[in-house]
């Protein structure tokens, strides 16, 4: 014979579980609202956050880059090519700095590989494109993008820098 | 030129037409309110906003998604009878409007004050189910098919529960009138004298009841996503899916409707020096039509058999045998004659 569980089948008469259920969510109907207006509203980023690319220059504007080809023998996804040459002045320069941001998986080791800065994951998420081709960035594009978020790499660069 | 309304036939024939437009449109509109008022409800427990972008408070939403459906494409499948596919949402937006007619907003506020008000809507939510079987059966597909399988298994399973929680209020009232029902559960005692108290273990079968009829969770069966995509709806797409929905949610309203008038007084203040009104009908709409938005929030779905086993061996059981103790306190006049309004003139 089969021992009957009072208790359980009485609960399960009286409603129990879906009482309590409906008193947790009446509980949580009150609560503060999790939500992010999120193109109104966003949320706190890490200085370390790794986003879209940018290329650096030194405040005297001469770009940082070298053309060591660090960034590019690195890069796991094989997303960044560079063509250098020597510059009038003699000094190595890139005359062709492209990252292929279809390709990029946003590792971070560009930033890590380069010695001097040049190459950097800014703070920025929000570049979506309506056409692929807008992604094949160039070095035009990565230094434009250097130039607009300058003041947030530099600051993060500095908060992350007793970590290094 | 009022006797043109009230004596001839077409004059008569032209104020019916004027309440059903009147009333479907204010049901429509209040439906899209719904409709935005479930969403922030189901938003609220999760700890989100909820539609906030369309208007103010995002109260414009709804509207905004039915021009959104209008205005799409209708893709009809290449395998599909078209005659029934198109019927079928037509069907299942038709029907519950229609049984809309013998519902009293308030004493005298029905467009049809039918003496079998009960019996005709029982009529019309049984036809609902063919709006949902001609759907899956017409898509000529899997999902869709089984889901209208399901859907025709448990809205029969449970009407044969709310029919006989009906009868038991039908007893006690000695009518089939809506509005007799209602003033029936007019007494000295406001809302102690409304028929939620003698009937109480059938509000709760009845309002379960009305959530597996309705195809809400936790018994959304026939459209459970995780398992058949969208159930019967799958195929379809724009203002046939809309009139599926609209449907849907006025077979909601009309449940509510049904609960506050059998069991919650309908129009009736829950205290006596307050005056009755439609105020209270559409006040007690609304808190029911909450708490059914709530369950959506916090319940899981049942599963297939769990679903035919509630149905089955613990509603209708339990409803047949409540229906055999309400006509025994009835015949005898037991509790003060709570169970037989009709004999005490309550």
């Amino acid at each position: 014979m089969t021992q009957i569980d009072y208790t359980r089948a009485a609960k399960y008469f009286l409603l129990a579980d879906f009482f309590s259920g409906m008193k947790l969510g009446l509980k949580y109907f009150f609560r503060p609202k999790a939500t992010l207006n999120y193109p109104h509203e966003k949320g706190p980023l890490s200085p370390r956050f790794r986003g879209e690319h940018a290329l650096r220059r030194y405040p005297n504007g001469e770009e940082r880059c070298i053309a060591c080809k660090l960034c590019e023998a690195i890069c796991p996804a094989q997303a960044i090519t560079i063509d250098a040459e020597a510059r009038i002045d003699g000094s190595r320069r890139t005359t062709r700095y492209d990252i292929d941001m279809t390709k990029c998986i946003y590792c971070g080791y560009c930033q890590e590989a380069c010695p001097v800065d040049a190459i950097v994951e800014g703070p920025n998420f929000e570049y979506a494109t309506e056409t692929r081709e807008e992604l094949f960035y160039d070095k035009q594009k990565l230094l434009e993008n250097g130039e607009r978020w300058e003041a947030e790499i530099a600051r993060n660069l500095e908060i992350d820098a007793p970590y290094r | 030129m009022s006797e043109f309304f009230t004596t001839t036939n077409a004059g008569i024939a032209l104020v019916v037409l004027g309440q059903c437009l009147l009333l479907t449109v204010l049901l429509l509109i209040s439906l899209a309110v719904l409709l935005y008022a479930d969403r922030k409800i189901w938003a609220a427990v999760q700890m989100r906003k909820g539609p906030n972008v369309v208007g103010a408070f995002g109260l414009l939403q709804s509207f905004a998604d039915f021009f959104k459906y209008a205005l799409k494409e209708i893709v009809v499948p290449a395998g599909a009878d078209k005659t029934v596919f198109f019927l079928a949402p037509m069907i299942a937006f038709t029907l519950p409007l229609i049984a809309w007619v013998v519902i009293p907003f308030n004493d005298g506020w029905a467009i049809a004050d039918l003496n079998v008000a009960i019996l005709y809507i029982f009529a019309v939510s049984s036809l609902e189910v063919y709006g949902v079987i001609m759907g899956g059966w017409a898509s000529n597909s899997k999902y869709p098919f089984l889901g209208s399988l399901r859907s025709a298994a448990q809205m029969i399973s449970y009407e044969v529960s709310i029919g006989l929680i009906l009868v038991g209020v039908i007893l006690s009232t000695g009518s089939l009138n809506l509005t007799e029902i209602v003033r029936a559960q007019d007494g000295d005692w406001g809302l102690f004298a409304w028929y939620w108290l003698p009937h109480l273990p059938m509000v709760f079968l009845f309002f379960i009841s009305a959530l597996a009829e309705t195809n809400r969770p936790p018994f959304d069966l026939p459209e459970a996503e995780s398992e058949l995509v969208a159930g019967y709806q799958v195929e379809y797409s724009s203002t046939p899916f809309l009139l599926f929905m609209i449907g849907e949610y006025a077979t909601i309203v009309l449940m509510t409707a049904l609960i506050t008038l059998i069991f919650f007084g309908g129009w009736l203040s829950p205290v006596p020096f307050l005056p009755d009104g439609v105020f209270w009908m559409v006040s007690k709409m609304a808190l029911i039509f909450f708490l059914i938005s709530m369950v959506k929030a916090i319940v899981p779905r049942y599963r297939y058999d769990q679903l035919m086993r509630l149905g089955w061996k613990v509603f209708l059981p339990f409803s047949l045998f409540w229906v055999v103790l309400v006509s025994f306190f009835a015949k005898f006049e037991l509790f003060g004659g709570a169970y037989a309004r009709w004999a005490v003139g309550g």
